[in-house]
């Protein structure tokens, strides 16, 4: 029988700790609605979404209150648009995205994510429409989230995608200039993209996938950090067993969630996301985890090994929790989100470079980071290169979702507003790289033998 | 199906008292009662079987909440599994 000590313990972590699931995302296919007809297809994916996610929400809700545990976000994903509406007789994937943003409201999700292309290996002429539409499409629309895969590990990097998403994620930040260039804090640049991540901006419901699945993202750094706090100054072994027992712990309460969502709306279960998604809030940081590790601030000699071993424990901790483990699994280094990154940031040391490096052992890549908005689209682009290279040779992951926001400069504040947080304006090397963005063509695929 | 109902404040006159008749009148059975008192502070834990419940669970689960909000302590009623999928493998 369950102990009072045992029951103390689940509620302290939620109660202090912020413990919470972090996401409920419904992923729908949209293969079925292809059609050449502009307005018959609005009308078709608006009508599957509102049906098939019609409880989602409602659903989301009543389990909160019976289990008594916060869920965070409840959300959509659908079908690559660009594939979906390969068809349709038009030159701008506007009003879909604008259809999609509609159903997201009907059914009172917060993001709706899918406005997507994979061009790792080259552009159909679908891609090249959905890429194009991207700044109006996330200008004029409040939620959905949009995502570009311009590498992979098989296929290489495709360079004039990251020359052509240079472009695109500057004429976003300028088409919402007027709202500290919001637009780019929904779109993301992928290397290695997972096809059922539940985790906005990049989440997708991949080709692979079934008609329609239940896929949950946990969260829980402040409980992670709170435990850590217990075993202070020890060795590495006993750092490493508690960050194991607290993700194990944490992941069960996302495998209950999913499996009871999954029976109540009828939809199978596809994946628990084991991440450790951080929010502005104090006590709910992945910086505060690094402090605790014994490092003065994030972005001191040793983040990257504390953030290998974060990473690494997390993962392990959690697989035997879930039945199914998929999406980006991993701690998220997103600054923006996180209060104890931002401080870093301020007080120098967290840069750039260093955050880069971080990437080659975190769950994906450099996230929610405002950069001067008179960076240029090549260094931009030079950015999504290094990424989606160490994605590429590393075979994991990688991803860039960076904002420059126009008219503000190095040390500004800017304040995107709720989860998505707020920010100071990070320095970019700005030598510069055209001449190497510019040739265009591929990056091909790395040998993946002679791993010495 | 089992619930598990905390009772966490400052220790008064009636709290169980008051949670039980509750319980009693939407026919909810107590299977369990622990409870702790530390430096004046009432910890208590209930066990309790709402299969037979007159009410919805997230009914109870506000109208607990809402006892709680009058008499000055925080009620929670939740489903057991959250505990026992944390704690038992």
């Amino acid at each position: 029988m369950i102990s009072l000590v045992e029951v103390q313990e689940t509620n302290k972590m939620i109660r202090e700790m912020n413990l919470d699931v972090r996401t409920i995302t419904m992923g729908i296919s949209l293969m079925d609605c292809a059609h050449t007809d502009l307005k018959v297809f609005n009308q078709k994916i608006y009508d599957k979404i509102t049906k098939s996610a019609e409880k989602l929400v409602k659903t989301g809700e009543d389990l909160e209150k019976q289990f008594g545990v916060p869920i965070v976000n409840k959300r959509i994903s659908v079908t690559p648009i660009s594939i979906a509406a390969g068809s349709l007789n038009t030159d701008s994937y506007v009003p879909v995205a604008e259809a999609l943003d509609k159903a997201a409201k009907e059914v009172g999700v917060n993001f709706i994510g899918g406005f997507s292309a994979l061009v790792q290996k080259g552009c159909t002429t679908g891609d090249r429409k959905l890429i194009e539409s991207i700044p109006e499409a996330l200008a004029v629309t409040e939620r959905v989230c949009s995502s570009v895969n311009v590498g992979s590990s098989r296929s290489g990097i495709n360079m004039d995608a990251v020359k052509l998403m240079g472009d695109i994620i500057r004429q976003t930040a300028e088409r919402t200039a007027d709202r500290d260039s919001i637009g780019c804090a929904k779109l993301v640049v992928f290397c290695n993209a997972v096809e059922d991540n539940p985790f906005m901006a990049g989440a997708f419901h991949g080709v692979g996938e079934r008609e329609c699945v239940i896929n949950v993202g946990v969260s829980g750094p402040g409980v992670v950090k709170r435990a850590l706090e217990e075993v202070k100054g020890q060795d590495f072994e006993t750092l490493c067993e508690t960050i194991k027992r607290t993700a194990f712990k944490v992941t069960r309460v996302g495998q209950l969630v999913a499996q009871e969502a999954s029976k109540r709306l009828g939809v199978p279960f596809g994946i628990i996301d084991l991440s450790l998604a951080p929010t502005p809030l104090i006590g709910d940081s992945i910086a505060e985890i690094f402090q605790v590790m014994g490092l003065e601030e994030a972005g001191a000699p040793g983040t990257t090994a504390a953030l290998a071993i974060l990473n690494d424990n997390v993962k392990k901790g959690g697989v035997m929790a879930s039945s199914y483990v998929g999406g980006l699994s991993g701690a998220f280094i997103p600054v923006s989100e996180d209060h104890g990154m931002i401080q870093a940031v301020q007080r120098g040391a967290l840069t750039l470079e260093k955050l880069e490096a971080m990437t080659c052992v975190c769950s994906v890549g450099l996230d929610m980071i405002a950069i001067p908005g008179d960076t240029s689209k090549e260094t931009i682009s030079g950015i999504i290169a290094d990424e989606a290279a160490i994605g590429m040779v590393n075979n994991k992951t990688t991803a860039v979702r960076i904002i420059p926001v126009i008219g503000k400069a190095v040390g500004e504040m800017v304040e995107f507003g709720g989860l998505l947080g707020y920010a100071p304006i990070m320095p970019v090397n700005s030598f510069n790289c055209a001449g190497f963005i510019d040739r265009g063509g591929r990056i091909p695929a790395p040998i993946h033998s002679f791993k010495n | 199906m089992k619930g598990i109902i905390t009772v966490l404040g400052k220790d008064k006159v009636g709290i169980i008292a008051k949670v039980c008749t509750y319980l009693a009148d939407r026919n909810v059975n107590i299977l369990d009662i622990s409870q702790t008192i530390v430096q004046d502070y009432f910890n208590m834990m209930m066990i309790v079987d709402i299969s037979q419940a007159a009410k919805s669970t997230e009914v109870l689960v506000e109208e607990l909440q809402q006892i709680g909000e009058e008499i000055g302590v925080e009620i929670k009623l939740q489903h057991e599994d959250i505990f026992n999928i944390m704690h038992r493998i």
